[in-house]
């Protein structure tokens, strides 16, 4: 197990209602960014003067542009049905993690500069003023929501306390108190073109390394380009998926589908990254930034479609909003949807009966399937409502024999995030990440003691990491997380091509 | 003419005037405010026609709030429904013909009174019993449900113990409507039960109660899940194009 310096969840069988505790994380907040990271996304380095005044001009600002935020800060009944929907209270017991709980450390603001009653009744309606301990407040607790929308899916009015922790995250940007994970991944995008800074040379290596691997162990050459002019599909995907673990075992898979389906692809140097920060902090210049990048390299690249690999935030933006930000699409092939998902196009192929799959390639394993919030809440596949539960179900189905799904609660729509998603994926919220886990952690830990299941599939590469992570806190193995695609790399059983035979580096 | 007839007009028209002129404010404002990006919460219908019954899923059944939680759903319903019926039985004070439909219901909507203060008991139950629910609770959302249960049960006490004339209730809120005020019954309930109403009517826009008009503008609820279709674009959003 892995050691841990404060206490670790006990899973039960039947998860349990945690009474409140106010302040149990009062103490939890993320390295704050430097100037150096601020400035390239167009934010003060450090906390600027008039920041109060700053801060609420801001609030009214984002009021004007979006409409989630002037409704949800105005609708909440406070009726309690979110109470209990957040991994994060339920993890931590802390009641300013309840959803509606963050989203007053907003409202009681809101109120108090931007309605009558809050202006004139302040202890009546529960307003404040913006003071520097509401601040704290809001950096440690905006700072504890992962933006699952979770707690959506069972509000009556439909709030979603993502959006507003991305308003909050914004306003703090705008006045210096930015996020250092955050802010410093986005500059590193902006310079390098990916998340983790690997510059070009670096990935055309690793994918050269990746088809020897490949090559080694099937004896077929598969093909990992990347820049080609020409190719018919760019390919986007988290970077993690170059080099990280369990994500290249599926990256290895992405490669193997598109030599089965014949096409000729490639990555970009360009958009070398699928991931959208800039959807985290809330900032839509940031996140239009971003997403341009993949806009560019399509044009530089001449291709005809996009796909994009198996990241939930990364989806996110690429099925809901890349459109908005980055279209109109018009000079792409019309018939396929832009961007397509891989589960979308190996699920496609396996429909088509082009993919030939042996199944017993994963009888060492019993599988369970973990639905990325960010894919289940806000994106598809697919042409139908709920193809993004179906699609990526029905490709393990097609690629393993023993395949068991978590308990129904926790599944689906009403997933419960890994615990690491929107933003904070860092080490300073390891605490967090644990204790956020644990709802997640139990539904696996039933199946694993009911079913005998062996693995967790994933489809997101920030639910990778995380669960890699904390799996040894709860006494599982890190290697017990794969990729989808992981699943059916091992099962397909691969065409050859002419060059096979020759040895060497190839055509 | 009596003063108290005359007060009773008066802050029936400026009631009124807060409460339309607030809502409509509030309305505008709404849709001014644009959504620039698609957010519904998935899965979600794919057309027009699916987002109308999903929202007429959401106002006239609560379905996320069954999902989120039975017992808030169970008062919350209760509440609504009887809250529905009874201004439907209302009406009869303020039409005239009194519509066949309105004398229909007439028998229901006074069971609908008590359903409406049991479900008010229940919601305000849990502000006390549930913990996570007495932490969210301001002072207002307490007051909220003490002003209602209030005119819940001034209207039932008039309805079985103090009987005022209704026939010269109606008279005077019909009178309103040409400003000839005539004389309002005396009877103290039901000055309360109006003095509460009017209350009501003030703090409906400046209160939680713009949940009622906030539903239909939520984004989560109201969008078609359809990004990859068509173009959604936000006149903000659509000048970062320019270069
Ligand atoms: C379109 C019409 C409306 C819809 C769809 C609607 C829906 C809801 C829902 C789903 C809730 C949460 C569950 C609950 O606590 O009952 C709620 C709460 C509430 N509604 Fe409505 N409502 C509507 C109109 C109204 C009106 C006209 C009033 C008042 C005159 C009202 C007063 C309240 C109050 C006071 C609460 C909070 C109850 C509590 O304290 O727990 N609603 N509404
Ligand atoms: C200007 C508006 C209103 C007027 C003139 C009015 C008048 C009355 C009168 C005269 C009664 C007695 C009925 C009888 O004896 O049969 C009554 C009953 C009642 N009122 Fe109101 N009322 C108004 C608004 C409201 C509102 C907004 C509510 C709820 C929030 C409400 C809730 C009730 C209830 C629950 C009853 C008892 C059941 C019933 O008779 O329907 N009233 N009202
Ligand atoms: S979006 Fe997710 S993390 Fe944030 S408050 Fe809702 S349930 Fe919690
Ligand atoms: S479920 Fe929605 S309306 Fe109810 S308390 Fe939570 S945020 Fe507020
Ligand atoms: S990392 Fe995965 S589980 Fe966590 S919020 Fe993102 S998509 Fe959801």
């Amino acid at each position: 197990m892995a050691k841990a310096t404060f206490k670790v969840p006990v899973l039960s069988q039947y998860p349990q209602l945690p009474p409140v505790t106010p302040g149990s994380m009062a103490h939890s907040a993320p390295f704050r960014s430097k100037p150096e990271f601020q400035a390239p996304l167009g934010f003060p380095g450090e906390l600027v003067e008039n920041w109060q005044q700053r801060a609420i001009e801001k609030m009214g600002e984002l009021l004007g542009r979006y409409r989630s935020l002037r409704v949800y800060l105005d609708a909440c009944v406070k009726c309690g049905a979110c109470t209990d929907k957040c991994h994060y209270f339920l993890g931590t017991q802390d009641p300013k993690n309840m959803p509606v709980g963050r989203q007053d450390l907003m409202r009681k603001v809101y109120r108090r500069y931007f309605t009558p009653a809050g202006r004139l009744f302040p202890k009546l309606v529960g307003a404040e003023d913006l003071t520097k301990e509401v601040l704290d407040e809001w950096y440690g607790y905006f700072h504890q929501c992962s933006q699952c929308r979770r707690c959506s899916v069972f509000c009556p009015c439909g709030i979603d306390t993502a959006e507003i922790s991305m308003a909050a995250r914004e306003i703090m940007d705008a006045i210096g108190v930015g996020q250092k994970y955050c802010n410093e991944i986005i500059a590193k995008v902006y310079k390098v073109g990916n998340n983790l800074g690997l510059p070009g040379p670096a990935l055309v290596n690793t994918l050269e390394g990746l088809e020897e691997d490949v090559f080694d162990d099937t004896g077929v050459r598969v093909r990992y380009p990347i820049d080609q002019v020409g190719a018919e599909i760019l390919f986007v995907t988290p970077s993690a998926d170059f080099f990280a673990e369990p994500h290249v075992d599926g990256l290895i898979g992405y490669g193997k589908v598109m030599h089965e389906s014949g096409l000729s692809w490639t990555f970009s140097t360009l958009a070398s990254e699928a991931a959208n920060f800039g959807l985290f902090i809330g900032s839509y210049e940031n996140m239009r930034r971003v997403a341009m990048r993949i806009r560019e390299a399509a044009i530089q690249l001449k291709v005809k479609r996009i796909v994009f690999g198996e990241c939930g935030h990364a989806w996110r933006v690429g099925y809901s909003f890349l459109n908005s930000l980055a279209g109109p699409w018009d000079f792409l092939d019309p018939r396929y949807p832009v961007p397509q998902h891989i589960c979308e196009f190996t699920w496609d192929l396996i429909q088509q009966g082009r993919l030939t799959l042996d199944k017993s390639q994963n009888d060492d394993k019993v599988l369970t399937f973990h639905d990325s919030c960010n894919v289940a809440r806000a994106s598809r596949m697919g042409d139908t409502a709920g193809g993004q539960f179906e699609i990526p179900r029905a490709i393990i189905r097609a690629t393993c024999n023993h395949f068991f799904d978590m308990d129904e609660e926790t599944i689906r729509d009403r997933t419960f995030c890994c615990g690491g998603g929107g933003g904070l994926l860092t080490d300073d919220l390891i605490e967090l990440r644990v204790k956020g886990a644990k709802p997640r952690m139990e539904a696996l830990n039933n199946v694993i003691q009911e079913k005998g299941v062996t693995h967790m599939v994933a489809i997101c590469a920030i639910c990778k990491s995380q669960f890699t992570k904390v799996l040894p806190f709860y006494g599982m193995e890190m290697d017990q997380v794969i990729s989808l695609h992981q699943l059916v790399s091992n099962a397909i059983v691969l065409t050859p091509r002419y060059d096979d035979a020759d040895d060497g580096d190839g055509a | 003419m009596s003063f108290l007839t005359e007060l009773y007009a008066y802050v029936f028209y400026g009631a009124a005037l807060v409460f339309v002129s607030g809502l409509t404010y509030k309305v505008v404002q709404y849709t001014l405010a644009p959504a620039p990006l698609k957010v519904p919460t998935t899965p979600a219908p794919t057309t027009r026609g699916g987002v109308v019954l999903r929202m007429t899923r959401e106002v006239v059944l609560f379905e996320s709030l069954f999902r989120g939680n039975k017992w808030t759903w169970m008062f919350g319903w209760l509440f609504h429904f009887g809250l529905f019926l009874v201004t439907l039985r209302h009406l009869r004070y303020f039409l005239n013909p009194v519509p066949a439909f309105i004398e229909f219901i007439q028998p229901f909507g006074v069971y609908a009174g008590f359903a409406m203060m049991i479900g008010l008991l229940g919601l305000w139950a849990r502000r006390f019993l549930v913990d996570r629910v007495r932490y969210i609770s301001a002072p207002a959302d307490h007051l909220m449900l003490g002003l209602l249960l209030l005119i819940g049960a001034s209207g039932l006490l008039i309805h079985f113990l103090v009987h005022t004339d209704i026939v010269a209730v109606k008279t005077f809120i019909v009178g309103l409507y040409r400003f000839d005020f005539s004389p309002l019954p005396t009877d103290p309930v039901l000055l309360l039960h109006l003095a509460l109403v009017a209350g009501l009517m003030i703090i409906f826009p400046y209160s939680k109660l713009l949940h009622a008009p906030g539903l239909f503008f939520s984004p989560t609820r109201n969008q078609v899940d359809n990004p990859r279709e068509r173009r959604h674009l936000a006149a903000w959003a659509s000048r970062l194009e320019r270069p």
